[in-house]
């Protein structure tokens, strides 16, 4: 770690004095990330990546200045103090955007989801993971591609209005494709595990589920495209609900009118329900966000029902709320975020709810996920590592990938039954998801992928 | 810092490294952002480090640090060691670098106001300016523009003699309107969407672009939109102003090309490529019209630079030569691999990251259909598209949709009626294939891209993309239910 916690708690107490604005806040971000990523059945690329950043936000008869830094000494400090206020002082004043959050006496635990083992961790256990999974396309004849990486977050907030937080946590996360080719109709599977803890990701199950996914996979085949019933796996759906947030959770989109948000108003289907906490144990724990503010449980969809946006400091206090502690780093042009999701389980066991699909798509998961239409969270992306045909409540046949083209409300309107166990996913931008699967009664796919060299 | 690289290449070199190379990089960035008549947002970023690649017995190693001390070099070369042993625990056979001489040189991107002594003020009021002018349109619910400038000295060094210092200098601003309703919320960008345009040069770029002057009319539009029809779905004849194409090659030329997906490096997290290597020289990749090439030496492009982060000088070669695939953006672990040398793609997004193939400037040559203008009247039904605001493509870079901000109808070739939520999909050598039409070189600009992903930990490149309208024979559009 480049920077220790006391010597953190110091930059904090020494970037606060050398500020004369009448609100000064600082933020270190201190990150020790390692991640091997392998392909072709080799390690390919090995890296480790050690950085911390003090940014100082100062505020100022509502002029707003943000500066930052990785040069920590004494003179780093200074400058970017300096640098801050003189663009403070230069800049235009904004009273909707001039809000730092002060203390609201919840607390929170500041080691959630730190586990020494994962800090830890050296090249050679990341390397061994990766040897399980190649190990595993091997047996099926199949090319692995991954990465394994194992990391340790340390946030720590202060502002001269006497909010002090910190959090550390440490991710693992560990990802593979499996092909043997990369012709259309290749075989390909997937798996992907993410876990504070470097000892809760098992190599060899992970990648014995993404060799039988690509064994199933050869010979995919042309399926017109259409409406059809689904079954998203967890994955597809932890994929969905990533662009959701980034799209619609956000109290900015729905005070700009910009999110599919209708507060009050039906969206989903009955039996839906999404939330975010930062500070559950059985996601990917982040209890405090970026302006030092603690999480507070946010229940997005009710019922079905659009019941709240998350908030940060600034628009917390315009829609009169207060902040829910989901404010990203300052200045922040996107606005809170929700990065701890979480949707409802059902009661059908994982594997039965293909059985009551007469015909229709299972989809591992979705692949360049991207809003066509944002207000009507629209959405297109690919099919991708196992998509195949249900008949009759059994997969009967893989299929080439398709394009959807989708309102995700809308779809989500039809949930005909939820998986009663869920899995926890590291986001593929952002966060961390734990989802269940998904029956849906209809899913718009739109497109087909070509079938070899697309000539 | 000589001091720092000269003890992190001698570290590695004790230590058992049969190559290394270090990075030690410097990057600071300034960005405005107006919104809706205020300064929304005011930054000044720093960051500093040093990056140290190691091969031993064939494997790759990598660490980074941003403590820029002599000691902390001996520390992160020995953690790359290590990392580069691990990594020998699962390998196929060495990796072997092209035979690239070693150079010292020094670069510095050309410009005439240097972006950060530009004040505060004089950035503000461009900016104000042009939100004044969006203002003055009823129905405009957001107003937004940024100015951004950026600066990273590095410094390159390897154990093989390579001695290299650039400055790569950036600038760039834009507008944007957002008009909302109860069901809609309909956006228009100048000059283009994503923040606007980006070079490599000085603040004299952002001046040009003249922001305030284009502002009424972007706002105009944005609002136009709201009660616009929906983009109707079929197969139409499709013209794309040079913004679109521009990303149309970034999707579908620039990322297949790069020949680390091709080799399947990239599979866990961007994909592979159906350009495979078997396809060199014969692959019809589109029409007879299209001709791309990769050139890092274009003026003022995004992706210009004068050495990539291996140390290898910024070249212009050709990808696609008159329809037919002819090249691939190489680095010099991956060049030999087809016969080649290493044509300098291989760049890190900053001192703490692994420099990867990347895009330089991928330009689509200029044809000889006159103005955009010219190429509407030469067309007797079909649809315009501009400024893009959704993208996809699959793994293979095959299936891909687009949608954009404003599509307008042709009829008699005239442009018509305006569209909203236009969007096209298809295949792209079926696509490129169906290219009838390239505007000339007045309507050619070389467009910045400063949001390109790639890689696992995930870098953010920026590149440039040349490029004129252009026309495509019987397109997909309207895809979806609305």
């Amino acid at each position: 770690m480049v920077a220790t916690l006391d010597e953190i708690d110091a930059l904090l107490d020494r970037a606060l004095s050398h500020s004369t604005a009448r609100q000064t806040e600082a933020l270190v971000l201190a990150q020790d990330l390692a991640l091997t990523r392998f392909a072709t059945n080799r390690i390919h690329q090995n890296v480790r990546e050690h950085d911390a950043t003090l940014q100082v936000r100062v505020i100022d008869a509502d002029r707003i200045g943000v500066a930052s830094t990785n040069k920590l000494d004494e003179a780093g400090i200074r400058d970017v103090v300096e640098r801050a206020t003189a663009i403070a002082e230069r800049s235009a004043p904004n009273p909707r955007a001039a809000v730092m959050p002060e203390p609201d006496g919840r607390t929170h635990d500041p080691d959630l989801g730190h586990v020494s083992a994962t800090a830890d961790a050296s090249p050679d256990v990341r390397a061994e993971g990766a040897r399980a999974v190649i190990a595993a396309g091997e047996a099926k004849g199949l090319e692995s591609s991954g990465s394994f990486s194992t990391s340790e977050m340390t946030i720590a907030v202060a502002n001269s209005l006497g909010i002090r937080a910190r959090h550390r946590s440490t991710k693992a996360a560990l990802l593979t494709v499996m092909m043997d080719g990369f012709a259309s109709g290749a075989a390909s599977g997937y798996a992907h595990a993410g876990s504070p803890d470097v000892a809760a990701i098992d190599a060899e199950a992970l990648g014995a589920e993404a060799a039988e996914k690509g064994d199933h996979m050869r010979g995919a085949g042309e399926l017109e495209p259409g409406e059809y019933e689904v079954i998203l796996e967890e994955y597809a759906v932890a994929g969905l609900l990533e662009y959701l947030s980034y799209i619609g959770f956000s109290g900015l989109a729905h005070e700009e009118g910009r999110s599919f948000m209708d507060l009050g108003a039906r969206l989903m289907g009955e039996t839906v329900s999404i939330w975010d906490d930062g500070a559950d144990p059985a996601g990917m724990p982040s209890p405090i966000d970026f302006e030092g503010v603690a999480r507070r449980r946010v229940d997005l969809i009710e019922h079905g029902v659009a019941k709240a946006v998350v908030h940060d400091a600034a628009t917390g206090s315009r829609a009169g709320t207060g902040s829910t502690g989901h404010g990203l780093p300052a200045p922040n042009l996107l606005g809170p975020m929700a990065l701890n999701l979480f949707m409802a389980p059902g009661a059908t066991p994982r594997d039965e709810l293909i059985t009551s699909v007469k015909r229709g798509i299972w989809v591992t998961r979705f692949h360049y996920l991207n809003p066509v239409h944002p207000k009507k969270a629209i959405l297109t992306g690919m099919t991708k590592d196992g998509t195949f045909l249900i008949t009759d409540g059994r997969l009967s046949r893989p299929l080439l990938n398709f394009r959807f083209t989708q309102s995700i409300p809308e779809a989500f309107s039809d949930v005909r039954a939820a998986g009663r166990e869920t899995k926890l996913l590291p986001g593929e931008f952002f966060g961390a998801a734990r989802t269940p699967a998904l029956h849906l009664g209809s899913f718009n796919f739109t497109g087909v992928t070509a079938t070899e060299g697309g000539e | 810092m000589n001091d720092l690289i000269d003890r992190a290449l001698d570290a590695a070199d004790r230590l058992g490294a049969a190559y290394a190379d270090v990075r030690v990089v410097e990057r600071s960035n300034e960005q405005l952002t107006v919104k809706n008549g205020q300064l929304e947002a005011a930054t000044s970023n720093q960051s500093a480090g040093f990056g140290i690649r190691v091969l031993v017995e064939g494997a790759w190693g990598f660490s980074a640090s941003a403590v820029l001390e002599p000691t902390e070099a001996d520390r992160i070369a020995r953690e790359a060691i290590d990392i580069a042993r691990a990594s020998g625990r699962a390998q196929k056979g060495p990796v072997e670098l092209d035979d690239t001489p070693p150079v010292t040189d020094t670069y510095r991107t050309p410009f005439r106001e240097d972006p950060f002594a530009v004040s505060i003020d004089d950035k503000l009021r461009i900016l104000l300016d042009a939100d004044a002018a969006m203002a003055r349109v009823p129905g405009v619910a957001i107003r937004e523009g940024s100015v951004t400038s950026g600066r990273e000295v590095k410094s390159f060094a390897s154990t093989a003699g390579a001695r290299i210092d650039q400055e790569i200098v950036e600038s760039g601003g834009g507008i944007e309107a957002t008009a909302v309703n109860d069901s809609e919320m309909q956006q228009r960008s100048y000059p283009n969407g994503f923040g606007g345009q980006v070079v490599t040069g000085g603040f004299e770029a952002v001046r040009a672009l003249d922001l305030a002057e284009h502002a009424q009319e972007t706002a105009e539009l944005a609002v136009a939109l709201l009660d616009a029809p929906q983009c109707p779905s079929g197969e139409m004849d499709l013209i794309l102003d040079s913004t679109q194409v521009a990303l149309q090659i970034h999707e579908s030329c620039g990322h297949p090309t790069e020949l680390d997906r091709v080799f399947g490096t990239e599979a866990s997290f961007a994909g592979t490529s159906f350009l495979t290597t078997d396809k060199l020289d014969t692959l019809r990749y589109g029409s007879d019209l299209v001709s791309i090439d990769a050139d890092a030496t274009a003026p003022g492009g995004l992706g210009t630079f004068g050495y990539d982060d291996e140390g290898v000088p910024a070249q212009n070669v050709p990808l696609v030569e008159n329809g037919v695939l002819v090249g691939y953006l190489t680095s010099r672990e991956t060049a030999p691999q087809i016969g080649r040398r290493s044509m300098g793609c291989a760049r890190a997004w900053t001192w703490s990251h692994i420099p990867l193939i990347r895009m330089t400037n991928i330009n689509l040559r200029p044809g000889s259909a006159g103005s955009l203008e010219d190429l509407i009247a030469d067309t007797r039904e079909g649809i315009f598209m501009s400024v893009n605001k959704s993208w996809s493509i699959d793994d293979r870079r095959l299936n891909f949709q687009f949608g954009d901000q404003a599509g307008w109808l042709i009829r008699n070739g005239k442009r018509t009626q305006l569209v909203k939520n236009p969007t096209y999909t298809g295949i792209t050598p079926r696509f490129w294939g169906s290219c009838d039409a390239i505007c000339g070189p007045d309507e050619w600009t070389l467009w910045g891209l400063p949001n390109c992903g790639k890689g696992e930990p995930m870098q953010i490149g920026h590149v440039g993309h040349g490029a004129a309208p252009a026309r495509f024979r019987g397109v997909k559009v309207g895809v979806g239910r609305w």
